[in-house]
């Protein structure tokens, strides 16, 4: 294939670079600095090697135990708002008018739990989810369930992913809203014809064709439930005890609670290793789910 | 340099840094002189020489916190440089393997 490959195109990524260099690159690289040492303020730094990351990864340990244990409770949280919000989004988007004035009103309802700040939402859910003067609590204590987030840990985390899925479902729902638009008409003619059920419309046509944009709205969910931190901080602080408390939650403690930026600097750095390596395989099997099936279309 | 104290550099990330910067920056001049292509390998996924390049750097970096997890950072030998001489880590060692993994990777992925 002749193609003409002109990499000075690249100079125009430049201004970019600098601002990313000042935003991200040289923070990053101070974090690095301070993961190998320990510092008592005033920019005195003690060599420490690989202290902090032993420390870190043995569960024996103050950190390491605390780091293991909010890395579960982030994962087991992810899991579960994934698990409820993906169904439930495709179920939405499913349900949701295709054609006239409802599209519009529709979409505009989804979104907005989007538009509401993290912050906004939490303090929504706080005040909401009081057995005292919020709606929610009030009416589950009142039904006779015994309901207080603030003392029960059950409680807490069913209000922190319930409170996700409030905010988040939307996302996956119109993601899927938008991939469900993209299947032209004549497949359901087609689906029609072959007098093909429900079932078999959503798992012939409308699921592989949903396929990239699940992808996406997964790996979206994901990342933001795994990096999560205003809103569960709002509403349980990451209580009762540490029942809530998520891997940022936990390093905005040892960081800025306790200021020890050593430890904070190697948990940051493992944090990031984990989410880069998600993006990493999310990103491949996005990018080659399309390669795979295109040949296919394509000889269709 | 009191205006990047705040950065609190040392030598060893310092060399880890200049060393990770050449690395792009031959990776930059090679893709330049021979512009990359991809391959598919045992991974069964079209990479280029960059994309080998990450998943090396993001393996090795996994190989070190295994090693520091699994294995400790005890001293393997000591060099007899100064009065005390210079201990090596087993860390080391894992070095090592991740250099080794990042040939096998620019070979079979």
């Amino acid at each position: 294939m002749d193609k003409t490959i002109n990499n000075k195109a690249w100079f125009l990524v430049l201004p970019v670079f600098l601002l990313v260099a000042f935003s991200a690159i040289l923070p990053l690289m101070t974090v690095v600095n301070y993961s190998m040492q320990d510092t008592f303020g005033n920019n005195q730094f003690f060599w420490n090697g690989v202290g902090w990351f032993k420390e870190l990864l043995d569960p024996s340990t103050d950190l390491g135990g605390r780091f293991l244990a909010s890395l579960w409770r982030n994962l087991i949280f992810s899991a579960a708002i994934l698990a409820i919000e993906v169904p439930l989004g495709i179920v939405v988007a499913l349900a949701m008018p295709r054609q006239g004035w409802t599209v519009a009103f529709t979409l505009v309802v989804l979104a907005l739990p989007l538009l509401i700040p993290w912050n906004v939402v939490g303090t929504i859910w706080q005040i909401f989810g009081r057995p005292d003067i919020g709606l929610f609590g009030y009416v589950l204590n009142h039904i006779g369930l015994d309901y207080n987030y603030v003392s029960n840990e059950a409680d807490a985390w069913f209000t922190v992913i319930l409170m996700d899925v409030w905010h988040w479902t939307s996302l996956v729902a119109l993601l899927c809203y938008s991939g469900l638009k993209s299947i032209p008409d004549a497949y359901y003619q087609a689906a029609q014809i072959d007098g093909a059920s429900r079932w078999a419309v959503f798992k012939a046509i409308q699921l592989p064709k949903m396929h990239r944009v699940l992808l996406i709205a997964v790996l979206l969910r994901f990342m933001d439930s795994f990096m999560i931190y205003t809103e569960p901080f709002v509403v349980t602080g990451g209580g009762p005890g540490n029942s809530t408390t998520f891997i940022s939650i936990e390093l905005v403690k040892i960081a800025l609670g306790q200021f020890d930026l050593g430890k904070a600097a190697a948990l940051s750095l493992v944090y990031n290793l984990i989410i880069l390596i998600v993006c990493w395989v999310f990103y491949t099997i996005m990018t080659n789910a399309g390669a795979e099936r295109r040949p296919v279309e394509g000889g269709a | 340099m009191d205006s990047l104290a705040w950065m609190a550099w040392t030598l060893p990330t310092a060399i880890f840094f200049v060393a990770l910067a050449c690395t792009l920056a031959v990776m930059t001049l090679l893709a330049a002189r021979y512009p990359e292509v991809e391959r598919v390998g045992v991974l069964r996924i079209p990479t280029t020489r960059g994309d080998r390049l990450f998943i090396s750097l993001i393996l090795a970096a996994v190989i070190h916190l295994a090693w520091i997890g699994l294995v400790g950072t005890d001293t393997i030998a000591t060099l007899p440089v100064g009065e005390e001489g210079y201990e090596i880590s087993s860390l080391w060692l894992a070095t090592v393997v991740s250099l080794a993994s990042a040939v096998a990777i620019f070979r079979i992925v």
